[in-house]
């Protein structure tokens, strides 16, 4: 099947939130804060501009609780009193022109006294930088195996290192945006988002309405990877707020610029680890320390540092266990969500870190890991047994193979013999990532959804999931034409539209197909039984029955219901954060090679191989698809995307300086799929979206190592950084040839 | 916003000629610097323009037996694809080709870029390197200064307000060595932490830093370092040269240390005595 | 108010249009062809690509005025049939950056020669994608290219 909006996509015939030309719309801006902390003493309006053309809004419009609602009710709508953060909102206003309302934003001016801000989290803060409890950790969290003490202390070879990763901007192409208006008492959102219900939900409290007086609707998405899971709240909220004051639309679009400065980005992370492994190379204590940025509101953190820590110690068998995670507030904006959620950091660190034992024991890094990947029957480092069938050493034999590593590396060693400048290496990582939410998460979701049966034959999918380019529409579509045994043209997937389809939980956490498309399936059951119609029909006798039902029951709906059940067996406690952290792992071995020039110091990326097991690929092409956007978004973030801060501002907030690949800085990327099925998804699959963004940046930066003989520990690996590891080398790297 | 458009030089002169002091008309070539952010930059939206596009006598690659010459609206595009100067003067399709990506290509101007002046320019290194020299027409005169004299300071110049570039003009010669660097942090649309354009020719060297001074700008010590000195055995033997002609400094793009080291580095790798054309860091 | 007329996907058009208006906020506002998108108003994303007589240009960066007397295509004016190649190669995700692709993707296809001097990927460089890690893209474009030059397959 081919992609089902492909052609829309294709022909610039999809529309977006820009592309939405409303009636009577006004234009809405933002006013921010300049300052990353401090008290608003006033907010001033220029005198010179005609304030009673614009509409106004400030915190005390907000009918319901200034509060955007989350894990936690820290976060404002629009800032009171105080502020928290540089670009943190705080008056929001509205014009028929656009360019009126940009003009008019530059005059005003919110004056901030300021209050000492909290902007290295490396560093503990100081008294006058407290703005929680007593140490400003926003959570923390703990898993424990064993005894990891006493086993570092019997361990033959301890090995410690410390690994670092910057924010990461997403670089959705298309920016935030979002429409509100009013219509019947019923106050619709539309806009460009992952989550409808959260919007949903937030807007019931902020603006104290009963759940059928506010409808969120999904627009087409230009992109997403979690920037768009729960910013698109904020958003919404101040749209919305606009539109009932103006009585009128209102439309808010980003420029670039404030998208990139002001919203959300991977949480920056500085993880420890002290390894003990036994005279055979094995792990026999994984004590790691994890710290990560969350900026000035607890927003996701929590879950962010919860994968995070359970990713932490990588896809190994270790008895001895210690992860200890904090997220702190600082006073940056809020980090959140970003494909992957805390597992890239913690991988980063953890396969970069394997590379550093195997170097200190003596060990071949493809050795090392073959002698710790977790067997099948083995134990995480949460206490799950893994028993999916899935041979993980296989992976890493095929991918070490696909990779050409031994011939490869021969001729690296006789091109650092020959050539004066340039470099090769080759290097690889092994990571897992869990698929759905973690724990008893999916029980507390307890997705629903539906299929109908439509009059003309035709079935609807009514879910909240939506699509973003990752391949739900089709992927839905197949599940439910194969289930029914229909034509796909014979499914029609419903708008995300609040109003219309029941919550399904968030397009999030590589939970779509996997998750959500089993309900496509079981909904799809549920609805033949109701048709009261033998197992075995489908195709056109299926669809001659629901249109023989339909004139049978005039003015009836007939809507087959799944209501997510977790998989048995799976136990998990919240409380010793031990047991089933997921219902299903995707499994992967991942091989860079590299190329360095020490004229300049600058990397490339000369070859990639992306093997992984996600059970059955339900898609190939959107499968392969997913995993050469998500290694390319991780080679991004290993090389070259850095975000620049200066007292809390992002200063390079602007696509000319923050740094993505483009078509000519990758290799092809070669992907390739091992299928050990997995009962509980949809025909066998397991998750896949946020997979491949764990796995490119430690297998780039091992394979820099063994180019160049550094070891580089922090990301991005800029050309400068690995100019200061060469020369603080002192080898006759750091001297002409 | 008053936009203004001539079809002929002479109109275009006059209507510069004409402005109040310190009240400049905008010429605009190819737009691709002056539109980055346009909405967000409100003020210059007031500003009068002068849109050059509709000259085109200032069109276009001519040859003559002494000169290639560029008028002020030859785009990058048109040097891409100009087969002579791709024979004669490969600096200028070498760098062409790595400012930004076609879209920018097309647009951009070889005058508007040395107008624009900024240190960490694509075309200014190349042009200088090859001895360019601005064509500047008023309503008053015509005159022509060299490109390695045609900057003052940071984005400033000695065209005056009155003054248009109207072309420039690359003296036809031949280079035993020419060399091009840029060093961004990716290989396409990416502006130049660092870069360097050398060659040499009868008339000497020509060494053209880049990003690591207030303007583009030849580095006469190195200059005379390569010509009278023995031949560098490595980077450092140029460092003492280096410091005297430039001034990197940090900024969010890169640091003081990277640009001078790597400065040192490419600038050895181009000229030793066994360079090999083809091998240059990029493309 | 600026009168501007030019040729757009073949016809002649002629309105009025803000002075300060870039032809991105011609096409997209005042003509309501909002096929050509905005990524990053710096002409670094590619996204809001245009034919600008004959070659790919950023309309974020061409001022209104200057499309005077111009031929501007843009993907409206793309026939469906040249699509198949880009979609069966995965070359579309999220479809923000998509139609700018198309429009420089397709200049390949009808300028092959430019092959002999330039790789596919460096001439794509100006658009960029978040989401497919450019092979489809690559591998679309180059479909394209051979079958309009009768070749089978692609080199990869």
């Amino acid at each position: 099947m081919e992609r089902l909006e492909g052609l829309a996509k294709l022909s610039g015939a999809e529309r977006y939130v820009d592309d939405l030309a409303i009636e009577g719309a006004l234009w809405g801006m933002t006013v921010r804060s300049p300052a990353p902390r401090g008290r608003i003493r006033e907010v001033r309006f220029d005198p010179d501009i005609d304030w009673s053309e614009y509409v106004v809004v400030d915190h005390r419009d907000v009918p319901g609780a200034n509060e955007v609602l989350l894990i936690e009710p820290d976060q404002p709508i629009l800032a009171a009193d105080r502020v928290r953060h540089v670009q943190e909102p705080v008056v929001l206003l509205a014009h028929p022109s656009r360019t009126a309302v940009r003009r008019a934003a530059r005059g005003v001016e919110v004056v901030v006294d300021p209050e000492p801000a909290y902007l290295d989290a490396s560093v503990p803060p100081r008294p006058d930088q407290i703005q929680r409890g007593d140490d400003n950790v926003l959570k923390q969290l703990r898993i424990e195996k064993g005894d990891v003490d006493a086993a570092l202390a019997s361990a033959w070879r301890v090995v410690e290192g410390e690994y670092r990763t910057g924010a990461q901007e997403h670089v959705y192409i298309e920016t935030q945006g979002m429409i509100a208006w009013e219509e019947d008492g019923v106050l619709f959102v539309k806009g460009s988002l992952q989550c409808p219900y959260y919007v949903h939900k937030a807007a019931l409290r902020a603006l104290g309405r009963p759940a059928d007086r506010v409808r969120v609707v999904q627009a087409p998405t230009g992109g997403g990877f979690g920037g768009k899971e729960e910013y698109p709240s904020m958003i919404a909220l101040h749209a919305a707020l606009l539109a009932l004051k103006a009585g009128r639309p209102v439309k808010i679009v980003y420029d670039r610029g404030e998208d990139m400065a002001a919203t959300t980005k991977r949480h920056p992370s500085i993880v420890r680890h002290r390894t003990g492994v036994d005279a055979d190379g094995r792990l026999v204590a994984q004590d790691i320390d994890v710290l990560m940025d969350g900026g000035a509101y607890v927003t996701l953190s929590p879950v962010v540092l919860s994968r995070g820590i359970i990713h932490a110690a990588g896809p190994y068998q270790c008895d001895n266990v210690r992860i200890v995670g904090r997220a702190m507030l600082t006073n940056s904006p809020p980090h959140g969500a970003f494909r992957g959620f805390g597992a890239p950091q913690t991988h980063f660190a953890n396969e970069r870190h394997m590379d550093v034992v195997a170097d200190a024991v003596g060990l071949d890094p493809i050795e090392l890991r073959r002698r710790n990947l977790i067997a099948e029957g083995g134990e995480t480092a949460t206490g799950q047994t893994i028993s999916d069938g899935v041979d993980r050493v296989g992976i890493l034999d095929r991918a070490v193979e696909l990779s050409g590593w031994r011939e490869k590396e021969a001729a690296h060693r006789e091109l650092a013999r020959s050539d004066p400048w340039i470099r090769r290496g080759i290097g690889l990582a092994c990571f897992h990532h869990g698929a759905g939410f973690t724990g008893g998460g999916e029980v507390m979701l307890a997705s629903r959804l539906d299929v109908a049966g439509l009059a003309d034959g035709r079935v609807e999918v009514r879910s909240a999931n939506i699509e973003m380019g990752q391949g739900t529409l089709t992927i839905f579509t197949q599940l439910a034409a194969e289930r029914l045994g229909v034509d796909p043209g014979a499914v029609v997937i419903a708008e995300a539209d609040t109003g219309r389809v029941p919550d399904s939980g968030p397009t999030v956490a590589s939970r779509t197909a996997m998750v959500v498309g089993h309900l496509v399936e079981e909904a799809c059951d549920d609805l033949r039984a109701r048709l009261g119609h033998d197992p075995g029909v489908s195709g056109a006798a299926l669809r001659g029955a629901l249109v023989a039902w339909h004139a049978d029951h005039a003015g009836e709906e007939l809507v087959g219901h799944a209501q997510y059940a977790p998989p048995p067996g799976v136990r998990w406690d919240d409380a010793t954060y031990s047991g089933d952290a997921y219902a299903a792992f995707g499994w992967a071995t991942y091989v860079a090679e590299v190329e360095v020039d020490l004229r300049t110091f600058g990397i490339r990326v000369i070859d990639f191989v992306a093997l992984q097991d996600v059970g059955t690929v339900l898609h190939q092409t959107l499968a392969r698809g997913q995993v050469q956007g998500g290694v390319a978004q991780g080679i991004g973030w290993a090389l070259m995307e850095e975000c620049r801060w200066r007292d809390g501002a992002m200063v390079n907030a602007q696509l000319t300086n923050y740094i993505v690949p483009t078509s000519d800085d990758l290799p092809p990327i070669r992907v390739a799929f091992s299928e050990t099925p997995w009962a509980g998804g949809p025909q066998g699959a397991k998750g896949l979206g946020e997979l491949p963004i764990d796995g490119p940046a430690p297998a780039v930066l091992n394979a820099v190592a063994r180019a160049v003989g550094v070891s580089p520990c922090e990301i991005p690996l800029t050309a400068e950084r690995l100019m200061e590891l060469v020369e603080g080398a002192g080898s006759e790297l750091a001297r002409s040839a | 916003m008053n936009v203004y458009r001539p079809a002929e030089l002479d109109e275009a002169l006059e209507r510069m000629a004409s402005r109040p002091v310190g009240d400049p008309l905008l010429p605009v070539a190819g737009g691709t610097d002056l539109l980055v952010h346009w909405p967000q930059r409100l003020d210059e939206h007031e500003r009068d323009v002068l849109d050059l596009q509709a000259l085109d006598d200032l069109r276009g690659v001519r040859w003559s037996e002494d000169w290639l010459e560029l008028g002020a609206l030859a785009s990058y595009w048109d040097v891409i694809v100009d087969r002579r100067a791709g024979e004669e003067f490969p600096l200028l399709a070498r760098a062409a080709r790595q400012v930004g990506a076609i879209q920018i290509q097309s647009r951009g101007t070889w005058a508007g870029n040395v107008v624009n002046g900024s240190p960490a320019a694509d075309g200014v290194p190349v042009l200088m390197a090859y001895d360019a020299v601005v064509v500047l027409e008023s309503r008053a005169a015509r005159r022509t200064v060299p490109l390695d004299a045609f900057y003052t300071g940071y984005r400033r110049s000695v065209r005056q307000e009155s003054e248009l570039v109207v072309a420039i003009r690359i003296p036809r010669r031949s280079h035993e060595l020419q060399q091009f660097v840029k060093v961004g942090p990716r290989r396409a649309q990416a502006i130049a932490k660092v870069g360097l354009a050398v060659t040499r020719s009868e008339a000497g060297w020509r060494v053209v830093a880049v990003s690591v001074a207030p303007t583009v700008r030849r580095c006469p010590t190195v200059e005379r370092r390569l010509e009278v000195g023995p031949p560098p055995r490595s980077p450092e033997d140029l460092d003492e040269a280096l410091t005297a002609d430039v001034s990197p400094i940090d900024d969010f793009r890169s640091t003081a240390h990277y640009r001078s080291r790597v400065l040192a580095r490419v600038l050895y790798d181009a000229v030793r005595e066994d360079a090999r054309d083809d091998a240059a860091p990029g493309r | 108010m600026l009168e501007l007329a030019f040729t757009l996907n073949g016809r002649p058009a002629a309105l009025s249009v803000n002075p300060a208006a870039r032809l991105l906020d011609v096409l997209r506002y005042d003509l309501g062809l909002t096929g050509t998108k905005e990524g990053c108003g710096e002409g670094e994303c590619g996204a809001c690509t245009v034919w600008l007589d004959g070659l790919p240009a950023d309309a974020c960066l061409v001022p209104a005025y200057q499309a005077a007397g111009r031929d501007v295509r843009t993907i409206e004016s793309v026939a469906p049939e040249r699509l198949r190649p880009l979609l069966a190669s995965g070359a579309t995700q999220c479809g923000a950056c998509t139609p700018g692709v198309v429009m420089t993707a397709l200049w390949i296809v009808e300028n092959p020669a430019l092959l002999r001097s330039h790789t596919v990927r460096e001439l794509m460089a100006g658009n960029i994608c978040r989401c497919t890690g450019y092979d489809g893209i690559i591998e679309g474009v180059e479909a394209a290219v051979a079958e309009r030059m009768g070749t089978p397959g692609g080199a990869s």
